[in-house]
């Protein structure tokens, strides 16, 4: 699109932004509030509610495990995504679609249905409500964010690279060691990070797997918010969007988030 | 066998064994193993119990408590669908006319919601949603209503707020489409004396109208089973398929009909995204071919 915007467009746009920032912007704004009820804080900014958050044994506890599984479940799902994604970009063997197909699945069956489906299998084999059933579903449930971002990183390496580091006498591991693992790094810090976040945020399925012990962050406040809603739900709430900044300027660094999400970068010439 | 086994090379086999082994051993499994148990029947004093027939699935297509449930559902995913249509294809257009800067930065704004919990982008809504919340208080404030709108509980309140989550989705999607087309055409179009909207209509709009497509059907099947949001916004007293399942889960306990619900949503979401797919395929291969 060469043309630019014109008067319509940029209304358009100021009312988009609009829409997509207030809830974000309100959620924020009210875990500042002095009083004991959720209000807009138009008598002055109070940190009680994040003091509140602070002393709360639950909540801190929850964010300790999904801090924990999601860093398991994201490490776990980058070390069996990397050799995935040179099997399928490197290699051609029979079999390869049905296993790209396999691995992309968890993104086509809903999460509520992964949900039923875990809680009923966990149960079985004895596993419910343990941090290894949670990590094991979280990794199926990001192997496909994983896989994509990897191949998407090893498919824009020149394969001439690794054929001088062969032609140089250098062995399969050692390429892969000394030059395709280094130039991937990026792509594999970027599916790593973008892992983690969603098994972090993750409700939907979790809500079902998660046993008392195993009380993820995300669940926590879906079962408070359930019986009230207060200033301390915004404060938990507003450090999940924290978090997510964070994401999303590390992943932005990294990687670019609009290559990361729309593909290649768009073919922007002030770029 | 010896001949394919010897030009079958080990390396990507072994390369792929993690992945493969445990998708299939906690995926394939735990599905299949859910058909089987919403073939089961449940009774509240002795459990699951082990015969197998199609009861399950024959109670919820005769009774009009679920008929209703599945309809509600299918009623606010196409809406959402048709709303983040309206707001993200016309958007996605603008963010693709920006130049840089401004193109990163309102990436970020569009995309970046994506990686917030959908529970907090919910709690959003849910607190300029309440009858003394902002929205009301703005409306009221400029003479447009007399009374608060009720939008929690609503499926109104629903569909907004599942278009908000989901918004990102489209963006994506008509982007993706729009990036691979030739700018000039419309410098072209313009230049061969179309006016703006002739350009919109019958240069922009064919061009996006593939992304709009495959946009939908994420957004759909994304809209259809959501459970946190309706949850949030609906409660008890809105139930949709996915939150339906959620209290026979949990508090009703009978897993065979949950997982039968939860199997029909699946199976339903499925049909009509190929069906649309199938669709949009043959329309555009008229167009294009």
């Amino acid at each position: 699109m060469s043309s630019s915007n014109g008067f319509w467009s940029l209304a358009f746009h100021t009312l988009f932004v609009i829409f997509v920032m207030a809830p974000i912007v309100v959620v924020c704004f009210m875990a500042f509030t002095p009083e004991g009820y959720l209000s807009m804080p138009t008598n002055g900014v109070s940190l009680r509610w994040f003091e509140a958050l602070l002393n709360n044994k639950e909540f801190v506890g929850s964010f300790r495990i999904s801090l924990a599984l999601g860093a398991a479940s994201a490490t776990v799902a980058a070390l069996i995504s990397i050799p995935a994604a040179m099997a399928i970009v490197r290699y051609d063997f029979p079999g390869r679609t049905a296993f790209l197909t396999l691995c992309m699945s968890p993104l086509m069956v809903p999460s509520i249905v992964l949900g039923v489906a875990f809680l009923r299998f966990f149960s079985q084999i004895g596993m419910s409500g343990t941090l290894v059933g949670l990590t094991i579903s979280h990794v199926i449930l990001i192997v496909p964010y994983v896989l994509r971002t990897i191949m998407n990183s090893l498919g824009s390496l020149d394969s001439a690279l690794d054929h001088a580091a062969a032609s140089l006498g250098s062995s399969a591991w050692r390429t892969f060691r000394r030059v395709t693992l280094p130039l991937t790094l990026p792509g594999i810090l970027s599916g790593w990070v973008l892992a983690f976040i969603t098994s972090f945020d993750e409700v939907t399925m979790t809500i079902f797997i998660s046993g008392p012990g195993t009380t993820t962050l995300p669940v926590r406040l879906m079962l408070y918010i359930e019986d009230s809603i207060d200033p301390l739900v915004a404060a938990v709430s507003t450090v999940l969007i924290v978090m997510a900044l964070v994401v999303m300027l590390i992943l932005d660094r990294l990687f670019g988030l609009d290559r990361m999400l729309i593909g290649r970068s768009p073919s922007d010439p002030d770029r | 066998m010896k001949a394919l086994l010897r030009r079958l090379d080990p390396v990507p086999v072994l390369l792929s064994l993690p992945a493969g082994l445990l998708l299939g051993l906690f995926l394939l499994i735990p599905l299949a193993a859910t058909a089987i148990l919403s073939l089961q029947a449940f009774s509240l004093y002795t459990g699951i119990q082990s015969v197998f027939n199609l009861d399950n699935y024959v109670e919820i297509f005769s009774d009009g408590y679920f008929g209703e449930i599945f309809l509600r559902t299918a009623r606010t995913a196409a809406l959402t669908t048709v709303l983040t249509i309206l707001i993200g294809a016309p958007e996605a257009v603008i963010l693709m006319r920006m130049k840089a800067p401004w193109r990163g930065i309102f990436l970020l704004v569009a995309l970046g919601p994506l990686l917030i919990s959908v529970v907090s982008r919910t709690l959003g809504w849910a607190l300029l949603f309440g009858s003394t919340g902002i929205i009301n208080d703005v409306l009221i404030g400029l003479g447009l209503i007399a009374a608060p709108l009720q939008f929690m509980y609503t499926e109104t309140g629903v569909v907004i707020a599942l278009a908000h989550v989901l918004l990102p989705f489209m963006i994506i999607s008509v982007m993706t489409t729009l990036q691979r087309l030739n700018p000039l055409v419309e410098s072209a179009s313009y230049s061969l004396g179309a006016s703006g909207f002739t350009t919109f209509r019958r240069v922009i709009l064919p061009q996006v109208l593939p992304g709009i497509f495959a946009g939908s059907i994420i957004v759909f099947a994304m809209a259809a089973s959501a459970f946190a949001t309706p949850q949030i916004i609906g409660g008890r007293r809105l139930k949709v398929v996915a939150t339906l399942v959620y209290d026979e889960y949990l508090f009703s306990l009978n897993w065979p009909l949950g997982a039968a619900l939860a199997l029909l949503l699946f199976v339903i979401v499925i049909i009509v995204a190929v069906g649309f797919n199938q669709l949009a395929e043959r329309r555009f291969r008229r167009l294009y071919g």
